[in-house]
This record gives C-alpha cells, structure tokens and sequence, in this order.
C-alpha cells in the first residue's frame, strides 16, 4: 500500500501524518473525518490508524498477522493496551484504528539508560522496577487468555508514570480463537532475540515463552547485549533449546546476584523450570532482597562444555506439549497472601492462621505466599533509635519468619512484607491488587469482626472490596497447645 | 430454543437426525414442521431417512428404534422427513447433516483429513467456503490457517469464535440432547453473519424427562441412561 497523504479519508478517518514507515505497516496519527453536516466528533483520546503494506512482494505471512492483531485487539482492556477505535473490512481496506499511546519504547528508553548508567554504575532497582511493571502488564493478558508471544524492546512502551503498555499483537495467541498462524509444519513464528525455545518448535500459546522474551530483555538491560545475539537461522535459534546463555555477572560485574538469578530463571529452556507466571515474576522484582539466590545467581563462569553437550543430545528429542487455556494456567499457580496481625494476638490465632494457610497451600502446588503485615505510622519515628523505621520493619520481618517456620513449604516461595499505613483494610486491598493476589488469609476475631453489629470492620472492608477470594478465619487450637505456641 | 431466542436469532437450520433415539418423535418432528413453515432449514439426518424407511433384517440396537419411531410418526410426519433435503446452501454456506463428501453416505467430518475432503467438496460442487456440519456430537472448527489443510480447533463454550467471510471453515456443532463428552448439557451455535463471529452454546436442559420418556416409550435403556452420563 502507498504512503498516505496528509488529509486523505478513510471510512471517516482522516489522515494526520505518518508516524512511523516500518516493514510490516504504515502508521499514521488520524482525527475523525468531517461528517456530511460539517460536524466534527472529537475523539476522547489520540488515535492512531495501522495499515498493512501488503504488497505483492510480502509474505503471506503479514496478512495473516495483520489478520491475527485485528481479531485480538477488540478483544483486550485494561490500561495495558491501546484501546481498540475500528477496523476496516480485511476484504476491501484493511486498517485499524486504536488509541495513540504517547510514550517512550522500551528500545529508545534502554539506550538512554545505558547511557547514563553504565558510567555511573548499574542501576538495578530501576531494571527490578522496569521488570516488574513489563510482568504486570503480560500478566493482564494472560488472565484475558493472550499470549503475545512476539515480546521485544520495541513492542513495550513505557508511560511517563512508568506504567507500560504493550503494542503489535500480530503473532499472539488467544485461546478462545483458531490460531491462523499454527501450522502442521509447526515452523518458529517470532523475533530471533527475543523467540523461546518452545516457539522455536512451533508450540503456541504457552504464556511462559512470554516470560522468556522477558528475560531476554531483563538480561539485555542488565548487560547491554542479546543472550543469544540474533540468530539468522532456525538452527541458531534451536541453540536456546539446549544453551544456558553467558551469566549476566560474566559480563557485567555490576549485575547483582538477585539480578542474574532472576534473569536465569525466565531464560530456562525448559518451560516448567521457569517462573509459572508473570505475577511470580513481578513479586521477585519488587522484592530483590527476598529472592533466594542459588548457584545460578552467583556463577560467573557459563554451563560447560559437557553438560551443553548432553543437553544438546536430549534436545534433539525435545517435545513440547501444547497447554492449556492461559488464563487457566496461571490460575493454577497463584499468590495467597496471608494478613498477619502484628498485636494483641493470641497463640490461637496464629496457631488458625497457620493451620488455614497450610491447608490452601497444600492443594496448589506451584503457589507462592506473601506474608503481609500493617503496621500504624505513628508505630514508627524518625527521632527515637528503637523506633526507627527499619528497626521496626526488621522486628515484624523476625515476627513473621518466626511464624511461617512451622509452615509446611515445600516448594512454595514465600516473602514477607511490612505495610505502613493508618487503613488496615484499605492497605490489605491495595496490596492484594497491586500483585495480583488471587486470595486473601486473614484472621476474623483478631482484626474485630464480632464488632460487625457496630461499625465496618477490617475483615468485612476486606472481603467487600478485595479484587479475589477472603478467607476468614477462626479460631481452632486443640487445648493441650495453649500456651506453648508462641513464647514471646 | 429459548436460549438461542434471547440472543435475537434471524433464522433457524436444523442439521439432521431430528428422530432416532429419543422418546418424543411426534412432538419433535412437529415442532421441526412448524420452524420450517417459519423459514428454518431443515436437512435430513441419517436417522431420519432410517425412520422413513426402517431396515428390515437388521436387528441392531440403533435399528430397532428406527422401527418404533417409524410406527409413532403419522403420514404426513413421515412424509415430512422423506422430503427434506440433504443439503441446503445459503450464498458461500452449505448445511449439511454429514459430510459434504458425497452426503447419502454419511461420512463423519471427525478428522483434520475428513474435514479437508468435506471442505474441498463444499467449493467444488457448491461454491461453498463454508461448512456447518452435524452427525459427529462434538462442538469442533476445522479451520485453514497458514497452511494447507484443515487444523483442528476447539471452540469454548459461550466464547464467540472469529470465522471470517474470507477464510474456509467447517463446524460441527454438536447435537441437541445427544452429546458426547460426558457433560449432560445440549449443544448448539449461532453464526453471526456480519460478526463472521459463531458462538458455540451449551444449554441445561431437562434430561430427567427426556430420559423417562425414553424408557415410557420401552426403548432399551442404555439410550436414557446415556443421557445424563453424556456418553
């Protein structure tokens, strides 16, 4: 299709100018068109209109994209996507309309951050931040059973508030439709760099290669290069398969070792080996100093020789088994969060709590805890040393570790975090929204409930306004324990 | 129909096999000659044209209803299901029981392969891009994506489906009371036209009643049985 001139119409759009001329489409900014009555509608936000080149020298392959992108978009919400505006008749025009995000790419905002940061050191936290809000925006997807699938710098915008938003949803996967761009030949549809193993075979639809693209991009900001450089053929892209990238410390001394470990663990080839979802992901991000750091995180050297070789071997045979709904997926692996009183609690309660937490961890495997405490402002000063605010988180921290010792974990992970505000409840809310909590533990008689009759109570604030599932709990302790629970 | 009524239907197709194993041919074959009157496609199923014309030595299971449903249903009820066709197109369209493969043969469209050969057929004889299919009691696409035959996909109930003009595409939509997948549930889909969007539905349905009736009727009870079982 020829570039469009300023001013030109179509199905009431008018064309502004062309933001951007890339292989696959044309990008203009639009207004609504004047309508017979000399009317104008304002739209209520920027739009931009997308065209396919769609030449007869391109590939089959950017039709259907273009196809793909126009059946999930309509069907995505959230502050994570641009919202949909139309789209033209794939038959006649083919186009489509959707708001016009005014951000910066991942791509321009990581040489800007090189930039000014591989002088002065790395700046891990802003990586960890960055990371994190990336795995909260996948994750909005994959609840709406989309896999994007072709995750790159350049298809991650980053709003001023740091917020991102995801673009370009032509190779993406929605579990409810046929996917146009399976095919019994299972080829690699995606971007070399960014591609996971998975995808190289031609599996689709696995919200943990979404990870992966992740992890590429973790480790690119980490070290300013690629883990696999961009292989130019399938053979090169097959190397993840079996290849451990260099660790990210090998080549930049600077990355922290919560970095590398984290990095290492989305880029895993094996899919089940890597973070079960991106809200796990973004629960390691937003608390470094609680991730357990393993050999992986600390190694310098790369795997060796020997041990690529077997896995080379054992690739060759690798098979993929195709999963389920997305959405479901994740569902299984979830984040419980357990609300912990922090005074005048009785061994009872902890001892209930316990017990229920026990019992819904028990049944999910691959689900992770968040211990979370709120503690009042006025608990902590900034005059008194035995009130300092660190002193006072460390003294919950200890409260809540001493708790959870007796806790069966197996392989659950679990983290503990002191909140800071006067709303108990309204903190509890916010932070089961902010990490994608999928329930919420917390004890009834100790956060009041049998005041109810009176005034509204935290558990019922909670469970009236919590975004998931709140269990509350009860008392239940076996006699013969009183008194021996918690010697305090 | 209640439910396909609430979501503003235009028209009716009924794909087949209206009587065969259920306890009330009367009063479904009734209720098909009505839908027709209103304009519905109605398409001859296998066990319909079998109650026309029962077999005569063939004493299996799924004959001898054919038997009983031949002497419930009167003349003109008989007459009915002996007139309708086996195919009915409606521009690039085709409704069809079985495959459209030679369609008095009643081949399952159950296969990627199958599909491919029912959905060439459809465009040679018919000009048909796409296909709505019933016999096999399953909600499936088959659909052709980048590649050169039919891929298999399965819809979620309740969750629309895009299947464009454009595209070649072959659906079965499960059967009304017989379904197959262990869930006692009724199947149908409403095809959107000017979506290209079809929505595969699963509705509860009194399957107790439909059951006793059976067994009032005194046809073997594995047919009653399965009803709730889904099998």
């Amino acid at each position: 299709m020829k570039l469009l001139k300023p001013g030109e119409e179509i199905d009431g759009f008018e064309i502004e100018a062309c933001l951007h001329a890339g292989g696959m489409a044309h990008i203009y900014s639009v207004h609504f068109a004047q309508s017979a009555n000399g009317m104008r509608r304002e739209p209520e936000f920027s739009m931009a209109m997308k065209i396919p080149r769609m030449t007869a020298g391109d590939g089959a392959e950017n039709i259907v994209s273009f196809e793909v992108e126009q059946q999930i978009l309509p069907s995505l919400t959230g502050p994570h996507v641009p919202r949909f505006v139309a789209a033209g008749d794939l038959s006649r025009t083919s186009y489509l309309v959707m708001e016009y995000v005014k951000a910066t790419t991942l791509e321009t905002w990581a040489e800007n951050f090189h930039k000014e940061n591989f002088q002065t050191g790395l700046h891990d936290r802003a990586i960890a931040r960055l990371g994190a809000e990336l795995a909260h925006a996948i994750h909005s997807l994959h609840k709406q059973n989309v896999c994007h699938l072709d995750l790159k710098p350049a298809n991650v915008l980053i709003r001023p508030n740091g917020k991102v938003v995801l673009l370009d949803f032509g190779l993406s996967c929605h579990a409810h439709y046929p996917d146009l761009l399976a095919e019994e030949l299972r080829k690699a549809v995606g971007s070399p760099a960014w591609i996971a193993p998975e995808q190289v075979v031609g599996v689709r639809g696995d919200p943990r290669s979404d990870i992966f693209a992740i992890g590429v991009m973790l480790y690119e900001l980490a070290t300013g290069e690629l883990p696999f450089g961009e292989p130019a053929t399938t053979g090169g892209m097959r190397q993840r398969l079996w290849m451990d990238p260099a660790p990210p410390r090998k080549r930049n001394l600077n990355v922290p070792e919560w970095l590398q470990e984290v990095i290492l663990k989305c880029l895993h080839p094996e899919a089940a080996k890597r973070y079960p979802s991106a809200a796990h992901l973004a629960m390691d991000l937003r608390n470094p100093e609680q991730i357990l750091i393993t050999e992986r995180g600390r190694q310098l050297k790369g795997t060796g020789f020997k041990e690529h070789f077997k896995r080379w071997i054992k690739a060759a045979g690798m098979h993929y088994q195709a999963s389920p709904l997305a959405s479901r997926q994740i569902k299984e692996v979830p984040i419980l969060m357990v609300a912990l009183p922090h005074a005048d609690v009785s061994d009872a309660t902890w001892y209930s709590l316990r017990e229920a937490v026990d019992r819904s961890l028990g049944i999910r495997p691959g689900a992770r805890l968040a211990c979370v405490t709120v503690i009042s402002p006025s608990d902590t000063s900034s005059i008194e040393s035995d009130k300092s605010e660190s002193s006072v988180h460390r003294m919950h921290l200890a409260r809540m570790q001493q708790w959870s010792q007796a806790l069966d974990l197996h392989d659950h992970q679990i983290s503990f975090h002191v909140l800071e505000a006067s709303d108990v409840a309204n903190a509890l809310v916010t932070y089961a929204q902010g990490n994608e909590v999928s329930m919420i533990i917390m004890g009834a008689a100790t956060h009041g409930l049998q005041m109810q009759r009176f005034v509204a109570t935290v558990p019922i604030k909670v469970a009236m306004e919590a975004p998931c599932t709140v269990i509350l709990v009860k008392q239940d302790v076996p006699f013969e324990f009183l008194g021996t629970l918690n010697d305090e | 129909m209640a439910h396909a009524k609430a979501q503003g239907i235009d028209r009716w197709a009924l794909l087949g096999d209206l009587v065969g194993y259920g306890g009330n041919p009367q009063e479904v074959v009734d209720t098909a000659m009505r839908l027709a009157d209103e304009g519905a496609w109605v398409i001859q199923g296998n066990h319909d044209a079998l109650a026309v014309k029962p077999p005569v030595d063939d004493q299996s299971l799924g004959n001898s209803t054919a038997q009983w449903t031949h002497d419930q249903l009167g003349v003109s009820q008989r007459g009915f299901l002996k007139a309708l066709p086996l195919i009915a197109l409606s521009g690039p369209l085709l409704m069809v029981h079985a495959s459209a493969h030679v369609p008095e043969r009643w081949h399952y469209v159950d296969t990627e392969r199958a599909a491919d050969l029912c959905a060439d057929h459809a465009l040679q004889a018919y000009d048909a891009r796409h296909v709505v299919v019933g016999h096999v009691h399953q909600q499936t696409v088959y659909y052709r994506g980048t590649g050169h035959s039919m891929m298999r996909f399965e819809p979620t109930a309740g969750a629309p489906v895009p299947m464009p003009a454009h595209r070649r595409w072959i659906a079965t939509v499960g059967s009304v009371g017989q379904p197959r997948d262990h869930q006692p549930d009724a199947m149908y889909a409403i095809y959107d036209e000017t979506a290209g969007r079809m929505t595969f539905h699963r509705v509860s349905y009194d399957h107790q009643a439909a059951a006793a009736a059976i067994r009032e009727a005194g046809l073997p009870e594995f047919f009653a049985e399965r009803l709730a079982l889904g099998k």
